[in-house]
């Protein structure tokens, strides 16, 4: 770990532009060569060498490489059985590493449901092409035809029992070839590991004490550093005498750069006596620049917006009768993540390299070092997991801060980690967004017109620039915040999930994006959709009750796709969803269904609230949910993502608000920014999981967010006979509403 | 210089008396299952028994601990030869990105240790000062049950040490 940029064999080939391949291995792929580089599944768009993907050493060993970031999802282990299922080994064999700078393609961030789609479709058609370049060599040396040969366990098989392991056939540059855009795929019939609920390969050692997280590492000499961070944003940095501090106990050094203020000791501890002792020295001036907590809908709907119609259909023979709107908000809310975000950094000969639990090791590297002003080149950033992110939090600072603190200490590894008040107060948060629905319902109770209007911030800040790091906002010579941007369609940022999947005549669907932040904000878990799908699905309810209908039967007659139809049916019939049906006393059912992003998995969720009148808590008692996400690679993966989703969405839903003050942010740890405990887990939840042999993989790490969301409140105006609209539902708001 | 016995193991810590456990145990000791999670006593990823009482290491300073009995994870067993509640989790797949969980097993275990049929609900309860962020709750709740049947038909104790004394 010391020496920080090693050229590998594969990077000195390609940056010299060599391309060696032998003559059977061009003629195996030779009518396809020049594909155009879009056609090719996943991201070997991107990064079509086979050897970025694969690699198989003489011996046979065998290493799968992604440029995703495992953060606790588990893809590990299913791009591992996706390697295994296609080359044809043990699942044991193989060894799978991720994402880095200097080893791994440039995959971007981990994020969007995305490694399945991305990464493990790459993964698939690469070792299923590795394994036809093995059977092409083993054809030719032994004069067969490749039909007739078969692979098991990383060996060609001749049909007179002859076997070639891939360590021996596999040449010095056999699998620098470019990927081709089709390739045979295994038929799903007769996999053998992909589909299997494998157990995960990272926890035994997060059950043992194992080294499992960047906060576990040890470096030969490393030192400990604590930001001293401003009390608020843009605060300035008046006054600091860093003399005492300097003589304390184990302190190595001070940093000071502009507002970025850190300290550097030997020892963890030391670090954070030190660094309470730089805060109480440290003297700033605050400027009161934040809105009105308890007038978002007015704060946001108020500010300039860049205002785009993303949806338009007409059908003027389709007449409203009856005429219904809401108006639903969601507060700032924070990624919160158990573990505050830490990295390790060391400046040797010039090289930089940072162990960070980024998502995005390759655009944080960019950020990185713009900020340092060095090379890309020089800098390597390896992704070390951390404590569970849910999209953009600390982890990309933390790594700026590394950075910036070892540059001052060269030769010497620096691991800083953040304090609680400081993830809470400085992560990016979740954007509060509004909602306005609007829509009529014609003679026979179906939606004849349906407008949809949404407010947001853009949902991504993610480093690209150093300006995107606090570290670098902070500094004397500092850099510019870039300017937000609207994520663009079909995925979309606060627009996501906003034009509906259901069929209606007339729909009209408006995205108000809102460029000023006076927050700071970015990427959590399923952005906008998490919002979007909680108000179409809570108004979906409010016209089914408005038509007379049934909130699954009212579903079903919008929606034509057949796949989501059956998520719908699967979940209804897995909760014993009967039409008409009552609810026991104080309790109610609520139904929500959507397609994350409208084009990645499928799920519907079904659940049981019950609500306490005296108090107002609400507790969710079941949830029965149903998912499609296309081919699954581990079953037991998928359902603990969707169990995941659907019980911190329902902390979300529940109880979560970031709080601030004009000034300073004031939710600064889990007594002030309360998440869901034990008390609260509900009794049950069941996952039913559509799988679709052969289909591509759809992300389905964000897609339970919205519809438990929206399930929940349903279940919670079942049960008390009020629509709540602004997120998060708390017993106060129950309360009120019930004795409203 | 303060005498703490870690893991069945004697070890004389050079650290100023108000250091709080977790760090003589990452920083002094090397190990990694206690985690730093808030440092306020309130998220229980820190936790490990000390007795073999579950204790939240982060506020519980260095010097209540002179000739004390430490017991974190890594003493319960280890991957060849895991305990019953690392068995446990492993079975049920109780993690997602797994940071809270040595705390939560921690607990789990001094609750096992003095009451090894819990019942769900004094699970829960047990389990109130924990917090997970990828809910993961529905399986750390079944794994605490299995590793309670696994203790009935294993050796309860933990393989290499720390059983209360």
């Amino acid at each position: 770990m010391n020496a920080p940029v090693i050229l590998d064999r594969r990077r000195v080939l390609a940056g010299g532009g060599a391309l060696i391949v032998s003559f059977s291995l061009t003629d195996a792929f030779a009518q396809d060569q020049s594909a155009p580089v879009a056609s090719r599944p996943g991201s070997l768009k991107g990064a079509p060498f086979l050897d970025s993907w694969i690699r198989i050493d003489a011996d046979g060993s065998i290493t799968v490489f992604t440029g995703k970031a495992e953060l606790g999802q588990g893809f590990k282990t299913a791009f591992q059985q996706i390697a295994a299922e296609e080359l044809d080994v043990a699942f044991e064999s193989l060894q799978v590493i991720t994402a880095d700078t200097h080893r791994t393609a440039n995959e971007g961030y981990t994020s969007g449901s995305h490694s399945m789609q991305d990464s493990g479709t790459a993964i698939q058609n690469a070792a299923a092409q590795v394994r036809e370049l093995l059977v092409a060599e083993a054809a030719r040396r032994l004069d067969l035809p490749a039909e007739n040969l078969r692979t098991e366990n990383g060996a060609v098989i001749s049909p007179d029992g002859r076997r070639l392991s891939y360590g021996d056939l596999v040449a010095a540059d056999m699998l620098h070839v470019q990927a081709q855009p089709k390739s045979k795929l295994k038929d799903p019939t007769t996999f053998k590991v992909m589909g299997q609920p494998v157990p995960r390969v990272d926890i035994p050692a997060k059950v043992t004490g194992g080294v499992a997280y960047v906060q576990d590492m040890r470096l030969p000499g490393m030192v400990h550093a604590r930001a001293v961070r401003p009390p608020s944003y843009g605060a300035q940095l008046t006054e600091c005498d860093t003399s005492a501090i300097e003589k304390m106990p184990g302190v190595v050094k001070v940093v000071r750069d502009g507002n970025f203020l850190a300290v550097v000791a030997e020892k963890e501890f030391q670090a954070i006596k030190a660094m309470n002792a730089l805060s109480a020295a440290a003297k700033w001036k605050e400027t009161p620049s934040l809105p009105k907590q308890d007038d978002l809908l007015r704060v946001l709907t108020s500010l300039p917006s860049q205002d785009s119609t993303i949806f338009q259909q007409s059908d003027p023979s389709a007449v409203g009768q009856k005429t219904i709107e809401a108006v639903y908000t969601r507060p700032y809310q924070a990624h919160g993540s158990i573990g505050p975000s830490c990295a390790v950094a060391q400046l040797v000969d010039d090289a930089m390299t940072v162990w960070t639990h980024t998502q995005g090791v390759y655009p944080d590297r960019q950020g990185i070092a713009e900020m340092l002003h060095m090379p890309p080149a020089s800098v390597r950033l390896i992704h070390v997991e951390g404590s569970g992110c849910y999209g953009h939090n600390g982890a990309d600072d933390a790594a700026a801060d590394a950075a910036l603190i070892a540059r001052a200490l060269p030769g010497t590894p620096v691991r800083v980690q953040w304090m609680r008040e400081q993830e809470h107060a400085w992560e990016p948060f979740g954007p509060a967004m509004v909602t306005r629905l609007k829509a009529s319902l014609d003679g026979n109770g179906a939606i004849s017109d349906w407008n949809f209007e949404v407010w947001s911030n853009t949902h991504s800040m993610r480093p690209g620039g150093a300006g995107s790091m606090l570290a670098a906002q902070h500094m004397a010579q500092p850099f510019a915040v870039p300017a937000p941007k609207p994520l663009p369609l079909p995925e979309g940022g606060g627009d996501r999930n906003a034009i509906p999947i259901y069929k209606f005549p007339n729909a009209h669907v408006v995205h108000h994006f809102i460029p000023a932040m006076p927050l700071r904000i970015s990427a959590m878990r399923s952005l906008g959709a998490y919002h979007n799908v909680f108000s179409i699905e809570s108004f979906m309810d409010e016209l089914a009750a408005a038509a007379g209908a049934d909130p699954v039967e009212f579903r079903l007659k919008h929606l034509d796709d057949p796949r989501g139809r059956e998520v719908i049916e699967k979940a209804a019939q897995g909760f014993g969803w009967q039409k008409g049906q009552k609810a026991p006393q104080d309790r109610g059912f609520g139904f929500a269904f959507a397609r994350y992003k409208n084009l990645a998995a499928y799920c519907a969720i079904a659940t049981e609230v019950e609500v306490n009148r005296e108090t107002g808590r609400p507790r969710l008692v079941r949830a029965v949910a149903a998912v499609d996400s296309g081919q699954v690679v581990n079953p037991d993966g998928l359902i603990n993502q969707i169990e995941g989703a659907i019980v911190q969405s329902m902390s979300w839903t529940l109880y979560e608000s970031v709080t601030f003050d004009d000034t300073r942010i004031t939710s600064i740890d889990w007594q002030t920014y309360p998440i869901l405990r034990f008390n609260s887990v509900p009794e049950r939840i069941e996952v039913h999981i559509i799988n679709r042999p052969g289909q591509p993989f759809l992300g389905s790490g964000e897609t339970g967010q919205g519809p438990a969301a929206a399930s929940i409140a349903n279940a919670i105006a079942s049960a008390t006979g009020k629509r709540l609209r602004d997120l998060p539902l708390t017993r106060k708001r129950i309360k009120d509403a019930i004795d409203a | 210089m303060i005498a703490l016995k870690v893991n069945g193991l004697y070890h004389e810590i050079d650290a100023d008396p108000d250091t709080p456990l977790l760090y003589v145990l990452r920083d002094e000791i090397k190990l990694n299952a206690a985690k730093f999670g808030c440092g306020l006593g309130q998220c229980g990823s820190c936790t490990v028994m000390v007795d073999g009482k579950a204790v939240l290491s982060c506020v519980t300073p260095l010097l209540l601990l002179e000739g004390k009995q430490v017991t974190t994870l890594e003493g319960l067993g280890t991957i060849e030869a895991p305990a019953p509640i690392q068995r446990a989790f492993m079975e049920e797949q109780a993690a997602q990105c797994g940071y809270c969980i040595a705390g939560m097993m921690m607990r789990a275990q001094a609750l096992l240790q003095r009451n090894s049929k819990p019942t769900d609900d004094e699970i829960r309860a047990e389990l109130e000062p924990h917090l997970c962020r990828c809910g993961t709750h529905m399986r750390i709740l079944r794994a605490v049950h299995r590793a309670s049947r696994l203790m009935d038909t294993a050796d309860a104790s933990p393989t290499v040490h720390g059983r209360a004394q």
